[in-house]
């Protein structure tokens, strides 16, 4: 019989890449853990949008991208935006209004972008972002880079026009681009089958679009990661763009103001049990990798949330400066002689 | 020189820049093989080839997303929308994404895209094709807006827009396609935020836009020769940036500001330059400001009708002697 850690070895995923999958969801978890506390200390101002319990998701894409792939996601972004390499600090700095935010404050948390990192934006009109993805595919594919753009949204989005346009198009232009469909169940406060023509609000349209129908465990860092890899190479290589519905679960209301009271007794108990982090952990140990790893990266996870929430905290407010500056590729905001 | 149409000036404009940067691509619905609806880009698709010249379905938001989305990726697009009406299916893209990605992250997105439209009045096409809707557009901080009302600007302004690291959109008024005028040969690139002088006068200044500069430029010729009112005529081209500073001395030296706009009235950019010289040439004016304008409705198609609610020639000399006499 085969020891449990030839069996990480030699599995597909291999015992690396599962490390910094964990790593990874880890530290999209614990920052937004963070985020949460820095709220109720009211450090944090406006609206935000946790990805709490949907973590696998940006993980597994991100640990699965390339460094010049391109991300493209949703006002529920801080997750995706991290797992392109985005500094938690920026990103801390960011929500708190701070000058050491990614966008020196003049976005905040619906608007995270790290361009030298490929996070081309969080967009907070529903179904925006989609067409503006195929574009940046349809710019690789024209400059012959090989760059992926992958794009995620909610469920909710999967019933605006926007997401029709951008499936049709990227199909006829056969363009390197990956729809992520994180379908968390509910439309802000609305269950999305009660608003939705079809199951699987994604997957089930991508026949329309003469695409594959693909539902994946979205809690599950390996199964995103194993479709992830499979479809981006596919892209790269000319293959064409993908539709993936990703199931998941948002362990926490919709935004900032919402206690998520409309969901049934029990549902989110029955999640939290399938939390992609606790499944992962458990996946590793019997996997055979120590305990005493994973508690390490734990440890320097914590003890990074903790680094970047100082360093943001310590950051001052935004010069002033900023307010009339950047509108124009000048630098300026000038709109007369 | 060479005489063109306005339409021809459009497809000029485009090869001229695609001939000079790869980076220069073009898309949107009937460009390509059908050369336009308007037949403005006859002729792009043989030259430069269907990677770089793509028609495109009738997907306006999926247009404008993708425009952007290549623009932000290094590419140097151009995105037709057919008629400027239908910026309304796609004015999110506009309005909230491409105007607001480079400001919202501090700098980081560069957006150097062209969007060229249909807009205006003159060819019965009725309330939903044929409105003037460049205000809508001056309204929204972060993106350019230039309206040409002559084949050489037409030409000239396309490429000065292509080579702007900022959204421009153009709106080309769709009667003025067929109109000829003289194109400078060669290389030709104008400047954007640039009104020009037409004729100068010593009773008042008509500013105006794209087919109202050539009603003004007509309503000048008669209030001279039949009523001995002098104009100055000035073309605004470009609403943003704007050339406040040809536009304040032109009012200071005759005293008495006339707008000419397709506008519905409210809001219309004459408004804008009314509250300008308002607060900035009070102290220099004659008279009351005048705006000519469309009245507030919705446009009506049938000839006299469309006739009757757009400025006219006739309107515009009523009114100026009206008022001026």
């Amino acid at each position: 019989m085969k020891s449990k850690k030839t069996a990480v070895a030699e599995d597909d995923i291999g015992r690396d890449i599962r490390l910094e999958l964990f790593r990874m969801q880890l530290e999209l978890r614990l920052c937004e853990k963070r985020a949460f506390d820095l709220f109720l200390q009211n450090m944090i101002k406006g609206t935000s949008h946790l990805s709490l319990g949907q973590e696998a998701i940006a993980a597994a894409f991100g640990v699965a991208m390339r460094p010049d792939d391109y991300t493209f996601c949703t006002y529920r972004g801080h997750a995706h935006t991290l797992a392109r390499g985005a500094s938690m600090s920026g990103v801390l700095g960011e929500l708190m209004g701070r000058e050491c935010g990614l966008l020196g404050g003049k976005g905040g948390s619906m608007h995270l972008t790290d361009v030298s990192k490929g996070a081309m934006g969080s967009y907070a009109i529903i179904g925006a972002h989609l067409p503006v993805a195929a574009g940046a595919a349809w710019s690789a594919q024209y400059r012959g880079t090989e760059q992926v753009s992958v794009c995620f949204f909610g469920d909710g989005t999967t019933n605006i026009g926007a997401f029709h346009e951008a499936l049709n198009f990227a199909v006829i232009w056969k363009l390197p681009v990956i729809f992520v469909c994180e379908n968390n169940l509910y439309m802000e406060y609305t269950p999305i089958h009660t608003v939705t023509a079809v199951e699987h609000p994604a997957a089930d349209r991508a026949s329309a679009y003469n695409l594959e129908k693909i539902v994946v465990d979205g809690n599950d860092a390996d199964a995103v990661y194993r479709t992830a890899t499979k479809y981006i190479d596919r892209a790269r290589k000319g293959g064409g763009p993908a539709l993936i519905e990703c199931m998941t679960y948002r362990h926490s209301g919709h935004s900032r103001a919402d206690p998520a009271k409309y969901r049934p007794e029990g549902e989110l108990e029955k999640w939290l049990e399938r939390d992609p982090i606790k499944i992962y952990r458990e996946r590793l140990l019997g996997l055979g990798i120590v305990d005493a790893t994973l508690k390490d990266i734990e440890d320097e996870v914590n003890q990074q949330v903790n680094e970047a929430t100082e360093i943001a905290k310590a950051s001052p407010p935004p010069s002033l400066d900023g307010i009339h500056q950047h509108v124009w590729a000048d630098g300026g905001a000038s709109w007369r002689n | 020189m060479a005489e063109l149409t306005y339409r021809d000036a459009v497809a000029a404009g485009i090869a001229q820049e695609m001939a000079r940067d790869e980076r220069v691509v073009f898309l949107g619905e009937d460009i390509a093989a059908a050369g336009g609806v308007f037949k403005a880009t006859v002729g792009l698709l043989d030259k430069f080839g269907p990677m770089r010249v793509r028609d495109t379905p009738i997907s306006e938001q999926a247009i404008l997303g993708a425009a952007m989305g290549a623009a932000m990726t290094g590419l140097r697009p151009i995105a037709e929308i057919m008629f400027s009406d239908f910026l309304a299916v796609c004015w999110d893209i506009v309005a909230n994404e491409i105007a607001k990605s480079r400001y919202m992250t501090n700098g980081q997105v560069q957006m150097p895209l062209v969007i060229r439209t249909a807009n205006g009045a003159g060819s019965r096409f009725g309330a939903q094709h044929s409105q003037s809707v460049e205000n809508w557009a001056m309204m929204i901080p972060g993106i350019k807006v230039v309206a040409p009302a002559f084949p050489a600007d037409v030409k000239g302004l396309i490429a000065a827009a292509v080579r702007d690291d900022d959204p421009v959109l153009i709106f080309e008024q769709k009667s003025l396609y067929p109109m000829k005028g003289e194109v400078p040969d060669g290389e030709y690139v104008d400047e954007l935020g640039k009104a020009r002088v037409l004729r100068r006068g010593k009773d008042c200044t008509i500013v105006a836009l794209a087919l109202m500069v050539h009603r003004a430029l007509a309503a000048a010729e008669i209030l001279e020769k039949e009523h001995g009112i002098s104009c100055t005529v000035v073309d605004v081209r470009s609403l943003v940036p704007l050339d406040t500073a040809t536009i304040l001395a032109e009012v200071a030296l005759t005293g008495r500001l006339v707008t000419v706009e397709e506008n519905p009235r409210l809001c219309g950019w004459g408004a804008e330059i009314a509250s300008i010289i308002a607060d900035e040439c009070f102290w220099e004016l004659d008279g009351p400001i005048i705006r000519i304008t469309t009245p507030h409705i919705p446009l009506p198609s049938a000839d006299q009708l469309e006739d009757n609610t757009i400025p006219s020639v006739e309107r515009i000399v009523r009114e100026i002697r009206e008022k001026i006499d």
